[in-house]
């Protein structure tokens, strides 16, 4: 992950950008689009219009300057909240630009007819195919259909290890704007123009497609009805007033009404949103929408597989157990020389664990036999008429008894105590001689423990998904901690397994990147595919992990969950701070005519005037005051929901009650001194 | 004074005694287990023959709310004409006139909506017939109607996905049958035998000790003062309700009168836990509903035991409290605990007058009337509390970091403008209404009605816009009761709180079962740890939370205007 | 709609004889057998009916025992109370002539003596009762006016002072009516 990027909330170019946007964004049909904000805008203007009938003569309405100074406010009030959603937009544009900058007007090899013709990546087209060589920049997204290549993806992961692609397989997708360092591919176009990858993406945090969330909407109009309520309250307040035979001010009614409407979230919603996708970003992982991310908050279940995610690469030699008699070094030569010609990783892992040269051994004309589903074992028989066999003890077994061997007491002993360790036990035999078991196991990655039991903690049960029997599966799922298996997984099992999770109404993540993986990725509610993986795999996720962590979902239930808590507990905030408005100013409406009402002053304002200003430049200011923790969101912790609950009141519910009582006195401490 | 308070502690905690075995046996009933009353099935075989009902035929959300929607509009219509015409209908033994048309309208629509606003006097303005064929009918079938859908709200709990609510019909029915009509005999039959007339002769005429000629209203009123408070109606007999001697005579009938109307919301409470087996859940909001009644009730009694300031002033003896409005055989205490009971269950009917309350306890029962969701009315109590809990979901599962759920169903948009809808409407209605009222009062105040604006006010100033304030918000809240000084029968009241009421009435009802039907159809997701548990305290809290903050916002100004200026004006 | 309307028909019409012709009849005719036979319980004097015990009566007259004021002047053929609120100047000023009225005609006691059930109206308007202290303060007005004992008309007062329920719930009080005939028959 390449945390080094910008973490800076406030970059001086971005700040420049975002001010001149919230200036474009005053434009009333562009404010449309956030109802909470645009009434504050109808606000300003009728305070400009009350600040022109004052200019012209009108007496009732108190001094010029005070009214313009609501006015101002009032209008700073709207520019802090487009600010906001500005800078939200500008981070994530920046970031966006910076991709796309790789990417602009790479010329293209494209293959007409069996000739390379160069034209722009721009007029590729799906199905098109093009070929790249060693320096190349990839011109689009595409599937290699022929040839090996390593390429530089740190444009778009900050990964600087090179990784290999080749045709075939999982590891045939490469995506546009990466780099082959050597070798020559060919490739087959895989999206349109402007609809790759990036594209999206680079849309996606530009806001330009960037849709409301489900729950954003409900929020939205939850806000609305909040709004109309105090609309109701300050409409309704002024025959109230006639009744008391009170005279009230249009500034002190538009300013009752900024002030009880929730500015706060209502000027920082889209802003978290933007943000949201952005921090998404940030983790290396490209969403395909906003939902997707929020989905990912509240998921149940995470289907995950056991290879490259719970355990490092594939099962490893850890021992050598020679049997009875038989002499230590000869028992692992014999075990390297029938790995020599084994590609598995088990293989390698002998030669490496064994820790002797290949060039040691000398095996001109020796014949390899190859490992096949039927004999179950390999090896080598060597020009001097040595047979080495290596594999499952019963097929070795088998062998040895045919000769008239025995199979050794103490192996056997062994091979059971590697099998119930969850280990794989290999035999070798030399000449039908049984030799020795080598011990192969898993190796779990370090601290991935720690990671699922967070996921616990957060309500996500974790299932590893493995092709070892059950005994073995049993035993990893155990060490490794999570909750579930799936043992000699089929691909159409995780399928059923995530279609059962949901008939039972949960929420189903899974981490893919075969070909075969894209029917369940795509079954899945939120399907993380990663980048290395294939085309399909990429197209039926919904999400894109451009680290190829299996493990960064955890980081994404993160962000979704970040996502809700900073809209709810700015909405809580937001609505809390009315309490201590209404206390600054209904007494100051109200007090020349109602001399009681100085009990209600709690916070002992200065004047009326003082008190009504007060509320609003506090009103004002806690916008860009809370940008930064709208940007950043609020912070997770995996301590139960009622616990959490409980923590959010506290901070932002009670916090939100006090804070604007302590803002609006210092506030009217110097405000005070004019009026 | 000791004794008095003893008498209020006692009081709830029989009420709560009783609610809750109650609640395990209305949860029975409409589980449709045994129960002691099984007696009454041939009757209702036969009702449901006879009406061509299969009562085990289910009804989703839509179908359920026509059918409840249905009979209330022939209700409606049967009341309107019988008042209307109540002046040349038999029982009218007092010849009582008839009703005017815009006060049919506005009784109308108070019986059938458990309202019980009263635009009349009981002792003149209706004849035994309407007492019995229309109030009295309607006090049981209207509070049946909010059980009902309120059970309809249990059916969409209970099951995890369900589009059947119950059938209307056969809840209603069987609420009559097996729950409101026996408790309602039994206190009937106490009131009778405590003073309370139950015999169909009208008037009498007598000269007292000093030699003066008076009369004394009377008629068949224990049976329908039983239903009045069991119902959550509200609706007296006579004028004075249950400050009237006849109506309410000692302190037991007070006891029983304010249990009764308690007994039912509250077991409705229990019996939600039973029904759908999360009583941790139902305890909880008992728990939060108490608290909420008890903040209001503090309050009142303390200041009504301290009695009114300004008559301290005059030099005279408050070691009886403030006596204004209030009987003697209740005192104070019980007075004020009813004043709250009363406003906060939507029941309306009074032992003493609220207009002549102190200034804070009329801000405590214009709260318990905003709010309308501690214990509340029959039925309807909860389904308002569950707008709270809806919107208390929302946010607090936003503040969990997942998307809102309430009992292992997701809570969406749709869910969420409902019930951002109906909060919104008793804001508008409530503040809408004062506001027409109060424009009305200054600018035509002389308009040409049975009582001209600038007679409608029986107090000046802040208590005047209190009684404005009390009267739409009591239409609003379903709850009929008074500060009695206004008055209201004019074309103007009848019609503005006739529309209140109906507004105030079905839109709450419609929201709650519209919600519960779309949620209950909707895939359901079991608890995990990452899961909100709304049966914790916490969440309790919270909903408490919800609830303060948006009474609050909603009416900060207009209760400064009232009662809350009247009171620091009277201890300034 | 007409599916409907027919079962919610037919269920009116058998709810309205069940609850309002059935239920009120049964009522009836068990409150025959209680205290007034469901009409409402009569006081007699000499075969006279003089009142109803829970219905109050005025008494203005220095001779009897006051009963509280009332918004309806103690006619119950209505019922109601001032509906005046706490701070009402008018109202007040009528709680002061209240007390400025007992004063003059109780001369011998002081202001701190005068209970505010007294001098303010009930909700009722037919209020049957008085607090204890509110009889206590009549007494010296009382035995003058009849030309008894004090402590002849103090045994009478806390002979009729009726315990709160149980002895336990709610205020003690005094019928009015009863205590005054009462009275009128400790004078023969």
């Amino acid at each position: 992950m390449s945390t080094e990027k910008s973490n800076k909330l406030f970059e001086a170019a971005l700040v420049k950008d975002a001010l001149k946007q919230s200036f474009v964004k005053l434009n009333p049909k562009i404010m449309l689009r956030n109802p909470v904000m645009f009434t504050v805008e109808i606000g300003t203007a009728v305070m400009l219009g009350v600040c022109i009938w004052i200019a012209t003569g009108e007496k009732a309405q108190g001094s010029f300057i005070y009214n313009f100074s609501i006015f101002l406010v009032l209008f700073l009030t709207v520019l802090f909240a487009n600010f906001a959603e500005a800078i939200a937009e500008a981070r994530g544009k920046a970031q966006a630009d910076s991709l796309r900058k790789t990417r602009e007007e790479t010329p293209a090899k494209k293959l007409v007819a069996g000739k390379i013709e160069i034209v722009s990546s721009a007029l590729l087209r799906k199905g098109d195919v093009f070929v790249c060589e060693t320096g190349d920049m990839i011109p689009n997204d595409g599937e290699i259909i022929e040839g090996i290549a390593t390429i530089d993806e740190s444009a778009i992961t900050g990964e600087s290890a090179p990784v290999i692609r080749e045709s075939g397989g999982d590891k045939s997708s490469v995506t546009g704007g990466t780099k082959v360092l050597s070798d020559k591919i060919k490739v087959r176009v895989t999206t349109e123009p402007g609809e790759s990858f990036l594209d999206k993406m680079i849309a996606l945090v530009e806001g330009a497609s960037r849709q409301k969330t489900p729950n954003e909407i409900a929020l939205t109009i939850l806000l609305a009805s909040f709004t109309l309520i105090f609309l109701i309250v300050c409409v309704t307040l002024k025959p109230f007033a006639d009744y008391a035979n009170t005279p009230i001010t249009v500034s002190a009614l538009v300013s009752l009404y900024v002030c009880l409407i929730p500015t706060t979230i209502g000027g920082l919603l889209s802003a978290i949103g933007i943000a949201g996708m952005d921090r998404a970003l940030r983790a290396n992982v490209i969403t395909k929408s906003g939902k997707a991310v929020e989905t990912a908050g509240d998921l149940d279940t995470l289907l995950l597989d056991k290879t490259g995610t719970i355990t490092i690469g594939n099962r490893k030699a850890t021992n050598f157990w020679p049997a009875n008699g038989v002499d230590p070094k000869a028992f692992i030569d014999a075990c390297v020389l029938s790995s020599l010609a084994d590609e598995t990783p088990e293989g390698k892992s002998i030669i490496e664990l064994a820790n002797i040269s290949k060039d040691t051994f000398k095996i001109d004309g020796a014949v390899f036999i190859e490992f096949t589903a039927e004999t179950r074992c390999s090896g080598i028989d060597l020009v001097s008429g040595l047979r080495i066999r290596k594999g499952a003890s019963d097929s070795i077994r088998k062998i040895a008894e045919k000769a008239g061997n025995s199979f050794p007491e103490e192996t056997l002993e062994q091979v059971k105590k590697i099998s119930s360790n969850g280990g794989t036990p290999l035999v070798v035999s030399q000449n039908e001689q049984i030799l020795g078991v080598v011990e192969l196991q898993d190796i779990i990655k370090p601290g991935i423990q720690e990671r699922f039991e967070r996921l616990r903690k957060m309500g996500v049960k974790t299932v590893m998904v493995t092709g070892d029997n059950p005994l073995t599966a049993k035993f990893i799922a155990e060490k490794a901690g999570v909750d579930d298996f799936i043992a000699e997984a089929k691909p159409e099992d995780k399928m059923n397994y995530i279609k059962l999770e949901q008939q039972g109404g949960k929420l189903v993540a899974m981490m893919g990147d075969g070909t075969n993986d894209a029917p369940a990725l795509a079954q899945a509610d939120v399907g993380v595919a990663m980048n290395s993986g294939t085309q399909a795999a990429k197209e039926a996720g919904n999400m894109v992990d451009l680290d190829n962590d299996p493990t960064k979902l955890i980081e994404i239930v993160e962000i979704g969950k970040q996502l809700l808590m900073t809209r709810g507990t700015l909405t809580t905030f937001s609505i809390a701070n009315d309490v201590a408005k209404y206390f600054a100013i209904v007494p100051a409406l109200f007090i020349v005519s109602i001399p009681g009402l100085q009990a209600l002053n709690i916070m002992y304002l200065k004047s009326a005037e003082s008190a009504i200003l007060s509320a609003v430049i506090f009103n004002a200011i806690i916008i860009p005051i809370l940008i930064p923790l709208a940007l950043r969101g609020v912070a997770y912790k995996p301590i139960g929901a009622s616990a959490l609950l409980r923590r959010n009141l506290l901070i932002y519910g009670i916090g939100g009650v006090i804070a604007p009582f302590v803002g609006i006195k210092l506030l009217d401490m110097i405000v005070g001194l004019w009026f | 004074m000791n004794s008095e308070l003893l008498g209020v502690i006692v009081t709830f905690l029989l009420t709560v005694l009783l609610a809750y075995p109650l609640g395990g046996y209305i949860a029975k009933v409409y589980c449709g287990e045994r129960t002691i009353l099984d007696f009454m099935k041939p009757v209702e075989r036969l009702i449901f023959r006879i009406s061509g009902i299969n009562p085990a035929e289910g009804m989703n959300w839509k179908q359920f709310l026509k059918a409840m929607l249905t009979i209330n509009m022939l209700w409606f219509v049967y009341a309107f004409f019988m008042f209307l015409l109540q002046g040349h209908l038999p029982l009218n033994p007092d010849a009582n006139p008839d009703m005017t048309p815009d006060l049919s309208f506005n009784s109308a629509i108070s019986f059938i909506t458990n309202t019980n606003w009263q635009n009349y006097s009981g002792e003149t303005g209706v004849t035994y017939l309407t007492q019995l064929f229309v109030i009295t009918f309607l006090q049981f079938v209207s509070a049946a109607t909010g059980i009902a859908c309120l059970v309809a709200m249990f059916n969409g709990l209970k099951h995890k996905t369900t589009e059947n609510l119950g059938n209307f019909w056969q809840i209603l029915t069987v609420t009559v049958t097996r729950i409101l009509l026996p408790i309602s005999i039994v206190i009937a039959v106490l009131l009778a035998f405590n003073g309370t007339p139950a015999s169909y002769d009208g008037k009498d005429t007598y000269i007292g000790l000093q030699g003066d000629t008076v009369q004394v209203s009377r008629g068949p009123a224990a049976g329908m003062i039983a239903i009045k408070h069991l119902g959550t109606n509200g609706g007296g007999w006579y004028n004075a309700n249950s400050a009237h001697p006849l109506e309410n005579p000692n302190y037991f009938t007070n006891m029983m009168e304010v249990i009764a109307q308690v007994l039912i919301p509250m077991s409705l409470l229990f019996a939600l836990g039973f029904y759908i087996k999360r009583r941790k859940f139902a305890n909880v909001i008992f728990g939060i509903m108490t608290l909420g009644m008890l903040c209001l009730v503090i309050p009142t009694i303390i200041t009504e035991i301290h009695g009114n300031p300004e008559i301290t002033r005059m030099g005279i003896s408050q070691a009886t409290g403030a006596m204004e409005g209030k009987e003697v055989r209740f005192g104070p205490a019980a007075s004020g605990y009813w004043s709250i009971v009363t406003t906060i269950i939507s029941t309306g009917s009074v032992n003493s007058m609220h207009d002549s309350s102190m200034a804070l306890s009329g801000l405590m029962q214009l709260l318990g009337m905003l709010v309308n969701g501690f214990y509340g009315g029959c039925g309807v109590g909860f389904l308002n509390y569950f707008i709270y809990i809806i919107i208390a979901v929302f946010i607090s599962g936003l503040m969990v970091g997942r998307t809102p759920e309430f009992m292992g169903h997701k809570v969406e948009a749709r869910e969420v403008k409902i019930a951002a809808l109906v909060t919104l409407l008793s804001a508008f209605i409530i503040k809408g209404g004062l506001a027409i009222a109060c424009y009305t009062l200054l600018h035509y105040s002389n308009a040409d009605w049975a009582f001209k604006p600038s007679g409608w006010l029986n107090n000046a100033g802040f208590h005047g816009f209190s009684e404005m304030m009390y009267a739409v918000t009591s239409a609003n809240a379903n709850n009929g009761s008074a500060f009695a000084g206004l008055t209201g029968n004019n074309i103007f009241w009848n019609v503005l709180l006739g529309v209140a009421i109906i507004l105030g009435r079905y839109l709450p009802i419609i929201g709650p079962i519209a919600i519960i039907g779309l949620m209950a159809k909707k895939k359901y997701v079991p608890d995990s740890a990452g899961t909100l548990k709304v049966d914790s305290i916490t969440f309790g809290a919270m909903t408490f939370g919800v609830i303060l903050i948006i009474t609050a916002l909603s009416y900060f100004p207009p209760l400064v205007l009232g009662p809350i200026a009247e009171y620091l004006s009277m201890h300034h | 709609m007409k599916k409907h309307l027919i079962p919610s028909l037919i269920l009116t019409i058998v709810f309205v004889v069940i609850c309002s012709g059935l239920y009120p009849l049964l009522i009836a005719g068990i409150s025959k057998f209680a205290p007034g036979g469901g009409k409402g319980e009569t006081l007699l004097v000499n075969g006279k009916v003089v009142g109803y015990a829970n219905i109050g009566q005025k008494f203005t007259l220095d001779k009897y025992f006051w009963s509280r004021p009332s918004a309806v002047g103690y006619n119950a053929a209505g019922s109601g109370g001032s509906n005046k609120g706490p701070s009402d100047s008018a109202y007040l000023k009528q709680v002061q002539a209240n007390i400025d009225t007992f004063m003059v005609h109780n001369p011998t006691i002081t202001k701190l003596d005068i209970p505010a059930d007294m001098v303010t109206a009930s909700g009722s308007g037919l209020d049957p009762d008085i607090s204890v202290q509110g009889a206590l303060v009549q007494v010296n007005r009382i035995a003058k006016v009849r030309n008894l004992a004090p402590e002849q008309v103090l045994a009478l007062v806390n002979a009729h002072v009726e315990k709160p329920l149980l002895g336990l719930f709610g205020p003690a009080k005094i019928n009015v009516l009863k205590l005054n005939i009462a009275l009128d028959e400790l004078k023969k």
